[in-house]
């Protein structure tokens, strides 16, 4: 053999299983490579903007239209406001996590696993964790777009009115964030669409009821209330209603540290499940 | 099992600087060895072949090379960069084809061009400008705005290639670039890639078509069970191993026509279903033989990296891993 072959210049290494459960559990590290992943993502949406925004929008005022108007007129007064306010300003935090959760559930399966868009960019200078950050930034923005939408249909149809409502934007985007967080969770366990579609039925489905989206949380037993609080979508409802009707939100210290919370927590797990997934 | 190692001749031209040296690489999978202590390195400038069975470990070599499959042990380094710690640095200067398409569906074909640089960290004004000569190359200008469900297999495989030169990378991985390919999509590939070898990049590939390593490899491994079997140059590794002349022999009474012949004859002889392989130095005894005997066909021919191939690794079926 000649010596090129035998010369030896790195270091043989063994891995033992604490140094590569080191690798999977280590701190995120995402670059300014997660740049290029939001910008595909953000180029497939443009191509089917005007599709995806409609549909977007076109739910949560059904949803506003029949509740809303329809049952609304039958109702008194919700925490000082209108069925209708209360429920518009509800609607809007469902349609933001609705937004982000399709599009890291649906959206980031196919790319992960039928399209094997992730496995291309994993070929590049971009890490596993450049592309779980990015699709994170992206869901969050692209729901951002979704509130924006909304609360612009709100303003429209005159169901409130007050500038305190752009408040609620950072917040939609930290929530959105949260849940786009959650949802690659279930990604990087997902064994098929049906696991996606399980997780919205079990999970996320039942999230919409207990978080006082169409009504108060007080009207639960006391022992759901209390669980009810801790769900991020409730937090999230609880901090953007107030700001949509023109008031400062009670807990808003409270209600952002456990978003802050649940965000940095699903984050880090999505990203150690995802590298398990994908760093085989 | 032994390497056998066939020493290259020197290669004019090509300069000896390593690009990739992979040394004493392992990794397992459920308790099995599926990379075992495989040693190699590859210069710059040439094509680096690695043959195997299914489930011989190649793609996990390469996988490894690349910094996507922790190794359980043994040392990479791509390009001055060790990997998988400088994995996403040495990156920067590699190109990827892999085994299954990856194109993205949602774009046109220059679209992935575009988008593919972009991860690399190129501007777009560079990235347009080399995606004319990159379509160019891949004989794919004219499909420049089709979506790549338009695309047939062939020129998905030709934009998967031009998508891995979009970094214009030293080094080019290949896993098994012409699998599923009709002949002349593959001469086509082929082509493509001796262009590319003139131009001073240097290629690893993986492949179990023979004739594809005979074609591009400046050197190749043969590698089973993850270990390195044989390695060298193609035409020496067939010299070094196999009789110069083979006969193949078919048709009803093959096997019991080789079985008789004389061993005098017959360097070695292998039977796999009604097919009689015959291996000899001199092959003009079996030839006058067999003229005698009409109802058997054959077919005379130099040995070649087939042979080598099935003498190292078997004739049995191997599944997929």
């Amino acid at each position: 053999m000649s010596s090129l072959q035998t010369r030896v210049v790195a270091r043989p290494v063994i891995l033992d299983t604490a140094s590569r459960r080191g690798v999977l559990f280590a701190a995120p590290r995402p670059s300014r490579r997660f740049v290029p992943i939001w910008r595909r993502n953000y180029l497939v949406w443009r191509k089917y903007l005007f599709e995806r925004v409609l549909s977007n929008i076109i739910e949560p005022l059904i949803t506003l239209v029949a509740f809303g108007y329809g049952l609304g007129s039958l109702l008194p007064e919700v925490g000082g406001a209108t069925y209708l306010q209360f429920l518009a300003s509800g609607s809007i935090c469902m349609s933001v996590m609705y937004s982000a959760k399709f599009e890291s559930l649906w959206g980031a399966y196919s790319r992960m696993d039928t399209q094997k868009t992730w496995a291309a960019i994993m070929n590049t200078p971009s890490s596993i964790d450049d592309i779980v950050f990015g699709e994170v930034a992206w869901a969050a923005c692209k729901a951002l777009v979704t509130g924006l939408a909304m609360l612009l249909v709100i303003w429209g149809l005159g169901v409130a009115h007050s500038p305190l409502a752009l408040l609620a934007l950072p917040v939609m985007l930290l929530a959105a964030a949260v849940f786009s967080a959650m949802a690659l969770i279930v990604n990087s366990l997902a064994r098929g669409y049906d696991t996606l579609s399980n997780y919205f039925v079990v999970i996320v489905t039942p999230m919409v009821f207990l978080s006082g989206i169409f009504f108060p949380l007080e009207q639960l037993t006391p022992w759901l209330r209390v669980g009810a609080h801790w769900l991020p979508l409730a937090a999230t409802v609880d901090l953007v209603r107030p700001l949509i009707l023109g008031r400062l939100p009670d807990h808003a210290v409270l209600n952002l540290t456990l978003l802050l919370g649940y965000g940095v927590g699903c984050y880090y797990i999505a990203l150690i499940l995802t590298r398990k997934r994908l760093f085989k | 099992m032994s390497a056998v190692a066939v020493v290259p001749a020197k290669t004019e031209g090509r300069a000896s600087e390593v690009i990739l040296r992979v040394q004493d690489l392992r990794k397992v999978y459920a308790g099995e060895a599926v990379v075992d202590g495989f040693s190699f390195t590859l210069n710059r400038g040439e094509c680096y072949a690695l043959l195997g069975p299914n489930g011989a470990g190649k793609t996990t070599t390469l996988r490894c090379c690349l910094g996507l499959t922790d190794p359980d042990g043994g040392a990479i380094e791509l390009l001055g960069e060790p990997v998988p710690r400088r994995a996403r640095e040495a990156r920067i200067r590699v190109g990827v084809v892999p085994q299954l398409d990856n194109l993205d569906p949602d774009f046109t074909v220059a679209e992935n061009l575009l988008v593919y640089g972009r991860y690399f960290g190129l501007a777009d004004h560079t990235i347009r400008e080399r995606i004319p000569g990159l379509l160019e190359f891949a004989s794919l200008a004219h499909k420049k705005d089709a979506w790549i469900g338009e695309l047939s297999g062939g020129m998905k495989r030709r934009l998967t290639l031009a998508r891995s030169l979009v970094n214009d990378p030293d080094l080019i991985f290949m896993d098994e670039p012409t699998t599923g390919l009709d002949p002349q999509a593959r001469h086509l590939i082929w082509e493509r890639l001796k262009q590319l070898l003139a131009r001073g990049k240097t290629i690893l590939l993986t492949t179990h078509f023979m004739d594809e390593a005979e074609c591009l490899a400046h050197r190749l491994a043969v590698i089973d069970h993850g270990a390195k079997i044989a390695e060298g140059v193609p035409r020496e590794l067939i010299r070094a191993h196999i009789e110069a002349h083979v006969v193949e022999v078919y048709g009803d009474g093959a096997t019991e026509w080789a079985h008789g012949f004389s061993r005098d004859d017959v360097s070695r002889l292998e039977v796999s279903g009604e097919t009689a392989f015959c291996y000899a130095a001199d092959p003009v005894p079996i030839l006058r033989d067999l003229e005698a005997r009409p109802h058997l066909r054959y077919l005379h021919r130099p040995a070649n990296l087939e042979d080598l191939f099935l003498k190292l690794t078997g004739r049995e079926m191997r599944d997929e891993a």
